[in-house]
């Protein structure tokens, strides 16, 4: 029996491997912060069209453009713009892609409750108090304005591999991937939040998403980005705050990069418009901010057209969509 | 030393036993105790959430619409190939190793790698089946990729808890069968391997339950998160009824599912992770049954 079991299995190795690739398939993989949406657009997808198999994985960002530079993705979720090595890997591979935001995301600066002194930073004040430099020095309050409180203060963010401490550090310190290591990271928003809520002390970051279910344990903190072009002092990162652009540098684009390849077949085409046209209520749904209504449409005729390549060209932070979209239309 | 000296150092004696009675009790109880309490909990926050639809129903945006049943289902495809491939593979290695083996330099080398292959973290085994299953053998992101990773993962605790349970059968029950003119293969199959069968089936399920949790090694082959439909069943009413290509279907697991839905923002999601925590628990202690079943029976064939 084992035996035969065995045999079997040799059998349906050489055998069945390429049954599975005539089905209709699109895979996805990437970012777990784009994740909420793109599994909404494929839930709500399939009902359309129960033919097409939607797949959808939480690699991280860069995880998620490996898979896709080699070839092995239709569709890569993405919670930053694509880098120049990214690019670089893509087209020794002869993978093109097409760029498309989705969403934003606004980061929530946050303190526990019971602080009743921090109700504003500025990000130079961020920056004093997350820079690499600040590693054991800038460990209390009253280090960072002389009349708040001469007591500890406990950092909660982002752990290294994701793509919000990515965009943190490039917001606030103006260098990716630098800051102080000694805060308490977890790649798991919720551990922040719990942690967060427990401590008098505590200041964090992570996905407004996280904030608004979290109200009542967690209190707010406005950010003022010290540029009056992006609206005068420090603003809260409501839903109009980011549309408009004024809740900055802490909100982001959120980005699918479809592969030209896959945009030849016609259930890409199909779940890309889904994507388009429902997307804006879907994001809303599961708790990001839509990008005002004119970028969807834009974004449409971009993919229509297949122009591909990025157009942040590693630039991150404080870019407006519309305005790049426009551009490039 | 004397009379007295030796009574008093009796009672000491005593007393010091009874104190390790009451400190082993006790903390026998503490273990059994935070157990418990982490299953209540679960079983508080999850039991709302548990009902035929969550079993029935695949994942969703809405907490109160998700179910569970592409992970339960990709479980027990994983469980099963795992078990099917490394339970074969892990005993016939074991009995090599035991009875076979000459004892020589090659033979300590494999052994003291595969003790150590016991301790390796199990991610390492997920870059290896993605290298090796995944991108080398072509097998794609698939049931059977997953299932041969944890049958790597598993196969040196099978082989060494294999080689414990053959070394444990007295070496007097061999000499009997070799006395009676049997041959070393009629040994092993007719003597030794069902009386060590009990101690193997052991050391399986506690391998098994360690496979199960497995979350790393299956996120870095590449299971998926959001998947709504299910690897092609193996019977079908189609001839020839045996089909095996649900074996590269991509799936998802039980562990995936929950750890994605206790990370996400919406308390909704809690409850489901918690209910998915109990539908993973039934399974690990109905798999644990069945072995159980399966070693009393073999236990009960013994008679010598």
């Amino acid at each position: 029996m084992k035996k035969l079991i065995l045999g079997l299995l040799g059998l349906a190795i050489f055998s069945s491997a390429s049954l599975t690739y005539a089905q209709k398939m699109i895979e996805i993989d990437g970012s777990s912060t784009v994740y909420p949406i793109t599994e909404a657009v494929a839930e709500e997808f399939q009902k359309s069209d129960a033919e097409v198999k939607v797949t959808v994985g939480i690699s991280g960002t860069g995880g998620g453009f490996k898979r896709f530079c080699l070839g092995e993705t239709d569709i890569s979720d993405a919670s930053r713009p694509i880098e120049p090595t990214e690019v670089e890997l893509a087209s020794k591979n002869g993978i093109e892609f097409i760029e498309l935001p989705v969403a934003y995301d606004g980061l929530a600066v946050v303190v526990n409750p019971k602080n009743d002194w921090v109700t504003s930073m500025t990000v130079s004040e961020l920056k004093k108090l997350w820079e690499p430099a600040a590693q054991g020095k800038i460990t209390r309050w009253n280090q960072i304005r002389p009349e708040w409180p001469d007591k500890e203060i406990r950092l909660f963010g982002a752990g290294t591999d994701s793509g919000t401490y990515e965009y943190f550090t490039e917001a606030v310190v103006q260098q990716k991937k630098a800051s102080r290591g000694d805060y308490t990271a977890s790649e798991d928003d919720n551990v922040l939040v719990q942690g967060i809520a427990s401590d008098p002390l505590a200041l964090g970051f992570f996905g407004v998403a996280y904030y608004e279910q979290n109200k009542d344990r967690l209190k707010l903190v406005s950010i003022d980005d010290e540029n009056d072009v992006n609206g005068k002092g420090p603003q809260l990162p409501t839903y109009q705050n980011v549309l408009d652009g004024i809740y900055q540098p802490l909100a982001r684009p959120l980005f699918i990069y479809v592969s030209k390849k896959s945009a030849e077949k016609p259930e890409v085409v199909k779940f890309i418009e889904f994507y388009m046209t429902q997307g804006a209520a879907l994001s809303k749904e599961v708790g990001y901010i839509a990008l005002p209504d004119q970028a969807y449409p834009l974004a449409w005729k971009r993919f229509e057209a297949r122009k591909t390549g990025s157009l942040f060209h590693g630039v991150q932070t404080g870019v407006k969509i519309e305005d790049l979209l426009k551009k490039e239309a | 030393m004397n009379e007295k000296q030796r009574v008093n150092r009796k009672k000491l004696n005593k007393s010091l036993d009874k104190l390790f009675l009451i400190l082993g009790f006790s903390v026998t109880l503490l273990a059994l105790g935070i157990l418990l309490t982490l299953i209540l909990d679960i079983v508080q926050d999850g039991w709302g959430r548990l009902n035929l639809d969550f079993l029935t129903h695949f994942p969703s945006r809405k907490p109160q619409e998700a179910g569970i049943l592409s992970a339960w289902v990709g479980t027990l495809w994983i469980m099963t190939l795992t078990s099917v491939i490394a339970f074969p593979l892990g005993v016939m290695a074991g009995i090599y190793l035991e009875e076979y083996a000459p004892q020589n330099r090659i033979t300590n080398l494999i052994e003291i790698n595969i003790a150590n292959l016991a301790g390796v973290p199990s991610i390492i085994y997920g870059l290896l089946g993605l290298g090796l299953f995944v991108r080398f053998m072509h097998m794609g992101r698939s049931v059977i990729s997953g299932g041969a990773t944890l049958a790597l993962l598993i196969l040196p605790m099978i082989i060494l808890s294999t080689r414990e349970a053959l070394r444990a059968v007295p070496f007097s029950i061999r000499e009997a069968a070799y006395a009676i003119g049997a041959t070393k293969w009629q040994t092993v199959r007719h003597q030794v391997l069902p009386s060590a069968l009990p101690g193997i089936m052991t050391g399986t399920i506690l391998a098994m339950s360690r496979a199960i949790g497995e979350t790393a090694p299956l996120i870095m082959i590449g299971a998926l998160t959001y998947i709504a439909f299910l690897p092609a069943p193996p019977l079908q009413s189609q001839f020839p009824f045996l089909h095996l290509n649900g074996l590269f279907d991509p799936f998802t697991v039980l562990p995936i599912q929950i750890f994605n839905w206790v990370s996400r923002p919406q308390k909704g999601f809690f409850e489901d992770a918690a209910a998915g925590i109990i539908i993973l628990l039934g399974i690990a202690f109905l798999m644990n049954a069945v072995a159980i079943f399966l070693r009393t029976r073999y236990q009960k064939k013994i008679r010598w």
